[in-house]
């Protein structure tokens, strides 16, 4: 309500995150001394997960392991890692980028003509429900063998592609949802006032939907990240952070702390796109009440 | 469960009351201060003395912030006095409370929507362990009562404004509690589903001998309907004055008409403008 | 009812116009400039492929199926009991609520890499622990908010019947969390299936339909991984379809006007 109260808010978002963070790690620690070593059964079926050391290392030894090599010599773990989890960010903030521009472009059509979005919204609403990474080994084959006007068509681009495609759906229909939420009686002050629809939209539509985008956003960035990362997996596309976790795991038996490590990776580069979102949306709702937000 | 819960019948709780107290509410030295102790300390309330009679309709009226609200949660026992002593059918008011002493009606139904009309109806005599044969009956009986016997089986979302606001009362009444509190209940509805409103509380009351206490935002909703207008100011919240309303028994649509009814209003209306800030407030509706 | 049925025919016209010509500009699209199988492959191959392969299909149909319904379940019960649990425990719902927020941002599912480890190499519980994982968040945040987010007059109104924990619980809370519950499972059933999908890139047994697209896919039968992503969506639809008719029946006359304040 207040400015010294709105500083208070966010700092006691920042110590909660904090202590939850470490309700993580004293949950993590005490199944890894407390749980069952073979994992446990429960009417005869393996449903908990195992929970001895070389399955579930010290939150310290995965810590530690940054500061490792990353194999047999080699770079450092947490400079191998950085490097990966900005070369992740930058695709899937590209493929971000395009898929929300393109689906804010469509809702644009949408609201403009009706008839665009009586025969798109079933398969808009369609599309949140069905896996659509499952294109992503698809359209993986199609690096190194297509070409566009002249342009190859190259490995990252598969990967960039996926992450279009999963931040386009929810962001056009989010914005989609947010360019109808303006009210009625504003719709008709700006009849009156014989606003063009280009002007309603600049100075009415958009704003009014901005509370309904960032939630769209947010789902965007996340499905931009899985994604691109799915995509880094099924392309094979190196330099990112999904071959490492994939690679790890593999190495699991001998070094278990270390796929923790690309985990942790992934989970950054999540977390950033997030933030991202909360950023422009921060920047965009600065003069609106705080309760339009919630 | 206790003696009156046990005694079945209309009048028996009444009665057990009316042994105890002349009185439906008193009052006496009552204070209510939010953040006591800091430095935002709020007196919602300060010293208020009040008696209301058994079978008197009371009207709280004032500007917005001047306690009405504060006061009528207090005789419901919703908050705790700061200071002073609320009385309640003759008993403290928690035990009041307790006991389903009354009834409340609050501005939004706040029916439950997963409850057919009836079962809302029905909420508080469940609460009260009556047996479902019982409360079928009783909630027939006051869905009757407020004009809505075919809705019974219907969904509150159904139902307008107005059909819902009669089931909140028909749910407030349905224990045949002696005193009903009600926050502004009718003022979300339309002027004109709100006047028929008003007939139909007045004969629902008169019938069942119910002393009502009634907060309101309208001066001529709370001169229609009262016997007594308490008007309050804001700052520390107080009572400034009590205006006695001589309309007597038997209102109808034709009593807006009366020189009574005006005279009420204008009475009414001097004791607000005495009320310092008032215009500022702009708390009340003259219409 | 012939206006009902006019207005339905209304409905469903453009978007069936719309998948038609999409699918048969495809279709054209494919054979007019002879699109090699690797970029694309017809819609036509596709739904035969599909029909000539079904049996097949359906195996690894059953198996994500299963991954994604065992998981749903799991993670439905565990994020309804540690609703309640939050509900009574208001400092620990401060704690819980911003994490599991932050973890709908995370690529939480690779987390299934490890969980390949901690179980036997033919176990389905790595994927079906994931999927648990991932909707216990999402049923967590929504029903701890149906269980808090009651209206003021009804708690003033429960207050003064002098009702306890209990009869709050069950008259109040307990029922205007149900629609939440079910606007979560709305949203998490389609999302087991995603979940469940996905999990299987990384690793563990090779027989659901994830495991299949990709292996089809080593080969030259492309026109195979196309069959198996149009059952993967087709899985995701039903599950879709039964979240949204178990609403409906749950929540008779809708969860929109049930829903005051509700977010998301």
């Amino acid at each position: 309500m207040n400015p010294p109260s709105a500083l208070a808010r966010s700092a006691k978002r920042v110590v909660m995150f904090a202590l939850a963070i470490g309700l993580v790690v004293v949950a993590w620690e005490l199944y890894r001394n407390l749980g069952p070593d073979k994992g446990g059964k429960v009417f005869g079926w393996t449903v908990l997960p195992k929970a001895n050391a070389r399955v579930m290392p010290s939150v310290a030894d995965i810590l530690g392991r940054f500061a490792d090599p990353l194999g047999r010599g080699g770079e450092a773990m947490w400079w191998f890692l950085t490097k990966s989890a900005w070369y992740t960010l930058q695709l899937a903030f590209l493929g971000f980028l395009i898929g929300s521009l393109l689906g804010i472009g469509l809702a644009v059509v949408m609201s403009r003509l009706r008839i665009f979005e009586r025969a798109l919204m079933p398969y808009l609403v369609i599309s949140q429900t069905v896996p659509l990474i499952a294109l992503a080994p698809l359209i993986a084959g199609w690096g190194g063998k297509l070409s566009l006007f002249g342009w190859e068509w190259q490995r990252w681009t598969s990967v960039v592609t996926m992450g279009v495609f999963l931040s386009f759906f929810p962001v056009a229909l989010g914005t989609l949802r947010g360019l109808k939420s303006a009210p009625a009686a504003s719709v008709e002050l700006m009849d009156s006032l014989a606003a063009p629809w280009r002007v309603t939209l600049v100075k009415l539509r958009f704003p009014a939907a901005v509370p309904h985008m960032v939630p769209a956003l947010k789902l965007g960035a996340a499905g931009a990240v899985i994604g691109v990362i799915v995509g880094e997996i099924s392309v094979g596309l190196r330099g990112g952070v999904g071959r490492p976790i994939i690679e790890f795991a593999r190495q699991f038996s001998s070094d278990p702390a270390k796929v923790y490590t690309a985990i942790l990776a992934a989970a950054v580069v999540g977390l950033v796109m997030a933030m991202l979102v909360s950023a422009f949306d921060a920047f965009l709702m600065r003069r609106r009440p705080k309760e339009a937000v919630a | 469960m206790n003696p009156v819960d046990a005694v079945a019948g209309d009048g028996a709780a009444e009665e057990v009351g009316a042994t105890a107290a002349a009185d439906a509410v008193v009052l006496r030295g009552v204070s209510k201060h939010f953040n006591t102790g800091r430095k935002g300390t709020v007196h919602a309330l300060d010293d208020v003395d009040l008696t209301i009679r058994r079978g008197e309709f009371v009207s709280l009226i004032g500007p917005s912030g001047c306690g009405k609200s504060t006061l009528l949660r207090l005789i419901a026992n919703l908050i705790e006095p700061t200071a002073g002593e609320v009385v309640v059918n003759g008993k403290p008011a928690r035990q009041a409370r307790r006991d389903q002493d009354y009834g409340m009606a609050f501005q939004q139904a706040g029916l439950f929507d997963w409850r057919t009309v009836a079962r809302n109806v029905e909420l508080p005599l469940e609460m009260k362990g009556w047996d479902k044969a019982r409360r079928r009956e009783r909630s027939a009986e006051m869905l009757r009562m407020v004009k809505l016997d075919d809705f019974g089986r219907h969904m509150p979302w159904q139902l307008s404004g107005g059909m819902q606001q009669r089931v909140a009362i028909a749910r407030a009444l349905a224990s045949h509690p002696p005193l009903l509190l009600m926050d502004e209940p009718f003022g979300a509805l339309d002027e004109m589903t709100r006047e028929h409103m008003q007939a139909e509380l007045l004969s629902i009351c008169a019938s069942q001998g119910t002393t009502v206490v009634f907060v309101t935002h309208s001066i001529p909703e709370a001169v229609y309907l009262s016997d007594r207008v308490v008007v309050m100011s804001a700052r520390p919240g107080r009572i400034t004055e009590i205006v006695p309303i001589g309309l007597g028994a038997g209102r109808d649509d034709a009593t807006r008409d009366r020189p009574e009814f005006f005279a009420g209003v204008t009475a009414v209306r001097e004791a607000l403008r005495g009320v310092e800030g008032m215009a500022a407030m702009g708390g009340v509706d003259d219409r | 009812m012939s206006l009902r049925l006019r207005q339905v025919s209304a409905a469903a016209l453009p978007p069936v116009v719309f998948g038609l010509l999409f699918f048969g500009a495809w279709e054209w699209a494919v054979r007019a400039f002879e699109v090699e199988e690797y970029f694309l492959v017809p819609p036509s191959k596709i739904l035969s492929t599909f029909a000539d392969n079904w049996s097949l299909i359906w195996e690894s149909v059953q198996v994500t199926g299963a991954n994604a319904l065992v998981g749903l379940l799991l993670g439905t019960a565990l994020g309804v009991a540690v609703a309640f649990l939050l509900m009574s425990f208001r400092s620990l719902d401060q704690v819980i609520t911003p994490l599991s927020t932050a973890v709908n941002a995370l690529p939480i599912f690779v987390v299934v890499s490890v969980f390949s480890n901690m179980y036997p190499a033919t176990s389905e519980m790595p994927r079906r622990l994931m999927v648990a994982i991932v909707i216990y968040f999402v049923v967590l945040v929504n029903v701890a908010r149906g269980l808090r987010n009651v209206q003021p007059t009804h708690l003033e109104l429960m207050q003064s019947y002098a009702a306890g924990r209990w009869a709050m619980l069950r008259h109040v809370r307990i029922p205007n969390a149900i629609p939440f519950l079910f606007t979560a499972l709305k949203i998490a059933a389609p999302m087991a299936v995603i979940t469940a999908f996905v999990s299987e890139y990384f690793g563990g047994a090779q027989n659901g339909l994830g495991s299949r697209i990709t292996a089809s896919l080593g080969g030259s039968r492309k026109a195979d991984g196309w069959a198996y992503v149009l059952a993967a969506c087709l899985l995701g639809i039903v599950f879709y379809l039964i979240s949204i008719t178990m609403e409906a029946v749950a929540t008779p006359g809708g969860t929109e006007h049930q829903h005051r304040g509700r977010s998301h």
